[in-house]
């Protein structure tokens, strides 16, 4: 292992960003497969192992921990280590988060479908499995803010304060979630009973939105917008106070998820007027990054990276708008338990989170093998495409028939009963979920064009080491 | 007066919003307005003399 201190460490980023696109066509593939299912239930075939209620935690864990935690490892490692001019803290500890998480992944992906599951959402895996995760988090943060303290820059750059917060909270979230007693290997029970364990559970799941799927991607953003468009952030002003205002409110929006339940009302009504808060620092955020390329909007036409990473930043707005609106109660008590929250979370998955990060991976493919840039450019401009009709199509499609099945689960006749069954609602999304696999399939496939793409890079390319600047160079530059 | 915990809960919340105010403040002063600017320009500057050929 090439452990000096001229070069940065871009092995690891190497291994973390090939397997985001890696995790990113399973993850993918399995969410087509599921959406399959709901049109064409006879596809689990009778067994098991494939039921829908087993596949889709694993597909929710594969695209969100999987290919969205390896970019977030691979951008984080190579942000932190060219704005801080320093390596890596430790290359063997790096390097155990790599093989820790991939290990991770694949427990996952056995136990999940064998049902072994502690059927906290997005929290599902184990207790043994929980600590693996546990030991990785915790050597991701010694390699990260490590890196930050051995730094050559005075500043510790904006995107960096992202990743720091998504690593520290995540940290907490998962320690405290994850608290249970182990009944047998395979078997733990909560440590909290009742209300106050959905509260927990609800906690962790809304802020690991807007911790890990939030300010970790934000990270992405202060840092690949600013360089694939070649300008600095529209204002860094503005992205000071974008962070503390995040990271004063979103603890609090947890309870958005328990309207209507045997949660306090009080706290119903705390999460809801968070949430309400939260459109202020998320639209920041929105403007500050698509008003970079003000004044060249022109790069927009001819860069299909920055087509990636300046619409996933629309798709995080609109989400934004909607989630917010959504946590309102008498919003939420037509669109919980429907449809419209799938569209929702999906609109912000396969729009914000997905997007930016296949903007940052094709960013980082070539600079990691050494081209000047991707094996096909047109092609990157194809999956551009493929992806956002495919995610037009799905949320559009999630959100006639969620609110089509709000309407009629609660319509009533004159004489008070229902107007219809629950299976007549079933029936009349039929056509939206076909509409949905469409959408679904246009996704994936996009994928799979990416992973051609950087496979034929990465094969006529080769892995180079980048140099660290000599100190003199850094201090000229920030005097 | 009584420190029970609802007049903690109080102080909590005033100081989190005052602490908020404070950073707003201090990130648009205009005295560090040059400062943010040179900031800003991190990703690039030294940091693509670094950038593998």
């Amino acid at each position: 292992m090439n452990n000096n201190e001229a070069t940065y460490n871009y092995t690891v980023v190497r291994q973390f960003a090939v397997m985001t696109v890696v995790w990113g066509v399973v993850g993918m593939l399995v969410g087509v497969i599921i959406a399959a299912q709901l049109l064409w239930p006879e596809l689990n075939f009778d067994i098991p192992w494939l039921s829908y209620g087993r596949l889709r935690p694993l597909h929710t864990n594969a695209v969100i921990f999987a290919f969205g935690g390896c970019a977030l490892f691979a951008t984080s490692y190579y942000v932190v280590q060219r704005t801080c001019h320093a390596r890596l803290f430790s290359d063997g500890l790096a390097a155990f988060t790599f093989w820790g998480w991939q290990a991770v992944i694949v427990l996952a992906a056995i136990t999940l479908p064998l049902g072994i599951t502690s059927g906290k959402e997005y929290a599902e895996l184990e207790w043994p499995i929980d600590i693996l995760i546990a030991l990785v988090w915790v050597s991701y943060a010694v390699v990260f803010f490590g890196t930050i303290f051995k730094r050559k820059i005075p500043h510790i750059y904006v995107a960096n304060w992202f990743y720091g917060a998504f690593i520290l909270t995540v940290a907490i979230l998962h320690l405290v979630n994850s608290a249970a007693v182990p009944a047998t290997f395979w078997k733990s029970y909560s440590a909290y009973s009742g209300a106050q364990d959905a509260m927990v559970q609800w906690w962790y799941g809304h802020n690991a939105v807007g911790f890990f799927l939030t300010a970790g991607f934000l990270g992405i953003m202060y840092y690949f917008i600013p360089k694939q468009a070649g300008r600095p952030i529209y204002s860094y002003r503005l992205s000071v106070v974008h962070f503390w205002a995040l990271i004063f409110t979103y603890m609090w929006a947890g309870p958005h998820h328990l309207h209507y339940t045997a949660l306090p009302e009080w706290t119903q009504s705390l999460g809801m007027v968070f949430s309400l808060i939260l459109l202020a620092p998320s639209w920041g955020g929105m403007i500050n990054g698509i008003m970079t390329l003000s004044g060249a909007w022109h790069k927009l036409r001819d860069d299909p990276i920055l087509k990636f990473l300046i619409v996933s930043l629309s798709f995080y707005g609109m989400s934004t708008f909607e989630g917010p609106m959504m946590s309102i109660k008498t919003v939420n008590a037509l669109s919980h338990y429907t449809d419209w929250t799938i569209g929702h979370v999906h609109s912000g998955a396969l729009g914000w989170v997905g997007l930016v990060s296949m903007g940052a991976i094709y960013f980082l493919i070539p600079k990691l093998f050494g081209r000047t840039e991707m094996w096909s450019v047109r092609l990157i401009n194809v999956h551009f495409w493929v992806a956002t009709v495919g995610i037009v199509l799905y949320i559009a499609a999630m959100w006639i028939a969620g609110v089509m099945q709000g309407l009629m689960w609660r319509a009533v006749g004159a004489d008070g009963t229902l107007t219809y069954t629950f299976v007549e609602s079933v029936k009349a999304s039929y056509p939206f979920y076909a509409i949905r696999l469409l959408g679904g399939v246009l996704y994936f496939g996009g994928m799979v064009i990416m992973a051609w793409n950087v496979f034929q890079t990465i094969a006529e390319g080769r892995k180079v080491e980048a140099p660290i600047p000599a100190p003199a160079t850094s201090v000229a530059a920030h005097a | 007066m009584d420190l029970d915990l609802n007049t903690l809960r109080t102080l909590v919340t005033v100081t989190a919003m005052a602490t908020f105010l404070g950073i707003v403040w201090w990130a648009y002063g205009p005295s560090r307005k040059a400062r943010f600017e040179r900031d800003a320009q991190m990703p690039f500057d030294a940091d693509d003399a670094g950038d593998a050929k």
